[in-house]
């Protein structure tokens, strides 16, 4: 095996591809269908909760995805401004409908589990919110790219919008969370990171983890291999592009 | 103030155009490049500008020396004759517009909108805009469209002036100016089909 | 760098539209929402600093694709590019103009039409710092927008959608300390992070929009 470097050749990537892709998405679908089953029918309701917690087992590897899928645009983003491989722009490109569609996932999932738990569909609550704000941030990149025809142009621009983006999108979460705490003092009996994130690991038990954990494992094959699915798609276009301009030249 | 342009590949939209056209442009020089439309005779010369980035090969030229113009002038219409002049003499660093000014007889128009002025008096002020930047080495694309033939008697002077003081031009034209100048026919660097008729970045996937 | 700035200020002045459109938008704004809430000054004044904010976003968002867009159109960005000017100076000093046209203009009138809002008497010297220190981060990420949209046909809309999320730290921060300075609480936090961001966007963007402008040039 030589460098990692190798797979940013268009060809090589699609065929590696090609060797990976059935047993990831195998692997995703076995975790989901395991963990989702274990999760809504083997698992105890939440003494305070009820079965709405069930919910859970989507609402947290969607949005931990969300974010996971930004973070893999921004690496994906710098490679391809400072190494120029394609495959890593297309990636970056194929990655951003999925990480939109975590996104929507989490808010709805979201807003169904809040509606019994908080009697509301939507708080301004720091998640909720930096959550809308990234399916802004999604929302823009991809228009971006749709919006440029010629594809190394769009792969530099998307690119530092990414980047910049990001470090907007950082200091958003700080100041989301500085804004509701400046408008709710001490009010604030619908914190979501009680029920939701970080806090879920501390508070639910193991009954709960063990199944989350799976469903979690489920959803970054499928992330995976979805990923990779795109961006084989991508190659393709990009390479009966370049057929069709020989062609015409000839 | 020697432009040296060797083995240049350039491409628009992703396909090459031109391949491997190597020339020299020493100071008194003119080089008139001749092709029909299409064949990327824009394209090679906003590539030597320094526009657009070479597919392959090299411009060499010493820094700050290239002055571009083309079909959009930058000219403001909202300004009159004589700001549009003093701003692109500030912005290259010089003072004096007089000699561009009378040099394509805008004297009269100093104080005229830009807006205000016809095709060809625009086209004139466009071209005194060379004059100001004070830069050897002209590029210019078509420089003589919708003039008459006073003003492009004006023109050929004003270049006739530049190169006899040491500058170099590079024009893209039909019309002949009773220059001393060499000519380019682009024709026969026409890009083949080919792998390498695709520029850079479609050439992987191929 | 001074003839620039000169050249787009006479561009402005004698476009027209330049200062107006910013401030009579934001008067219409202004003007607009006791329509939809209601006349009840407790509620307005309780509204005025966020709304004062919104109306000044908004305003300064109407114009942005004009920094960048009709330079392109004629070539002067072309011409720019092979000049000794670097492209970094140009989108600081686009973007200052823009500012001088739009946002100093904004801070001018907004005491003005916090009077329409029932803004309290102590508010008013905060909502001129708060925007007097924001609206410069608002035309330089403006700029920003500008630049990566600048090709397009139809940018306008597009830079809007790009635009809106970049704006949410300082809006935030904004309207935060013109709220707090409205209602006399303390103003240190929100003044040290708006201003924090707003010098930090202009050390540093510059650098991104010019990248980006050189790639939509090429």
């Amino acid at each position: 095996m030589g460098s990692i470097w190798e797979y940013a050749n268009p060809v090589k990537f699609s065929q590696t591809v090609s060797r990976f892709l059935a047993p990831v998405a195998m692997g995703a679908t076995v975790c989901l269908v395991i963990g989702l089953v274990w999760g809504f029918f083997f698992t105890p309701d939440d003494f305070r909760q009820g079965a709405t917690v069930k919910i859970i087992y989507l609402h947290v590897p969607a949005a931990l995805m969300a974010i996971n899928a930004w973070f893999m645009m921004l690496v994906t983003s710098l490679i391809w401004l400072v190494r120029r491989h394609h495959v890593s722009a297309l990636a970056a490109k194929a990655a951003a409908p999925i990480g939109v569609t975590m996104t929507v996932i989490a808010l709805i999932t979201g807003a169904i589990w809040g509606q019994p738990m908080w009697g509301t569909w939507w708080a301004w609550d720091p998640r909720l919110t930096s959550f809308l704000i990234l399916f802004l941030f999604y929302l823009g990149y991809i228009a971006l790219w749709e919006a440029i025809d010629d594809p190394d142009t769009a792969a530099d621009l998307t690119s530092v919008l990414c980047i910049v983006g990001s470090v907007f999108a950082v200091l958003s979460r700080y100041a989301v969370n500085f804004w509701n705490q400046g408008l709710h003092q001490g009010a604030s009996v619908m914190r979501a990171g009680a029920i939701t994130g970080t806090d879920t690991e501390e508070k639910v038990s193991n009954v709960f983890f063990y199944p989350l954990l799976v469903c979690i494992i489920g959803f970054v094959l499928l992330f995976v291999a979805l990923v990779l699915l795109r961006t084989r798609t991508e190659i393709h276009k990009r390479r009966t592009r370049a057929l069709l301009a020989r062609e015409r030249m000839a | 103030m020697v432009l040296r342009v060797k083995n240049l590949s350039v491409a628009r939209g992703g396909v090459a155009v031109l391949e491997g056209v190597s020339f020299t442009l020493a100071p008194s020089d003119a080089l008139v490049v001749k092709g029909p439309n299409g064949i990327g005779k824009t394209t090679l010369l906003r590539t030597v500008a320094g526009l657009q980035p070479a597919f392959k090969g090299t411009v060499e030229a010493p820094e700050d020396s290239l002055a571009y113009a083309a079909h959009s002038d930058g000219l403001k219409s909202m300004l009159s004759v004589a700001e549009n002049l003093e701003f692109w003499a500030h912005v290259f660093g010089q003072k004096d517009i007089t000699q561009a000014v009378d040099a394509f007889d805008l004297s009269d128009l100093r104080n005229r909108l830009a807006g205000s002025l016809s095709a060809g008096q625009k086209r004139r002020l466009g071209l005194a805009r060379l004059l100001v930047t004070a830069r050897p080495i002209w590029i210019l694309d078509e420089p003589t469209v919708s003039l008459d033939t006073a003003s492009v008697a004006l023109f050929a002077q004003a270049v006739q002036r530049h190169l006899s003081s040491g500058g170099s031009a590079l024009l893209a034209t039909h019309i002949d100016l009773g220059l001393q100048a060499n000519i380019l026919d682009v024709g026969p660097f026409k890009a083949v089909a080919g792998a390498t008729a695709i520029s850079g970045y479609d050439e992987a996937f191929l | 760098m001074r003839a620039l700035l000169k050249r787009d200020l006479i561009l402005a002045f004698r476009a027209g539209g330049g200062f107006g459109l910013g401030i009579a938008f934001f008067l219409i704004v202004v003007v607009l929402v006791p329509f939809s809430v209601g006349p009840e000054s407790g509620l307005l004044t309780k509204i005025a600093p966020g709304v004062l904010w919104l109306g000044a976003l908004l305003a300064c968002l109407l114009s942005l694709d004009r920094i960048l867009a009709l330079d392109w159109e004629d070539g002067t960005l072309d011409l720019m590019a092979t000049a000794p000017l670097p492209l970094e100076a140009v989108v600081t000093v686009k973007a200052l103009a823009h500012w001088m046209t739009t946002g100093v203009p904004l801070v001018v009138a907004a005491p003005l039409f916090g009077v329409l809002l029932n803004l309290p008497p102590q508010g008013f010297v905060w909502l001129v710092v708060s925007l007097a220190l924001g609206t410069p981060a608002l035309s330089v990420i403006g700029t920003f927008g500008a630049a990566l949209t600048v090709g397009l046909k139809r940018g306008g809309l597009l830079l809007s959608l790009l635009i809106l999320p970049l704006y949410v730290p300082t809006l935030i921060f904004g309207a935060e300390l013109a709220r707090r300075g409205a209602e006399g609480q303390a103003v240190s936090t929100p003044l040290l992070m708006l201003a924090g961001i707003s010098f930090g966007v202009i050390a540093l963007l510059p650098f991104a929009s010019a990248l980006v402008l050189r790639v939509n040039l090429r």
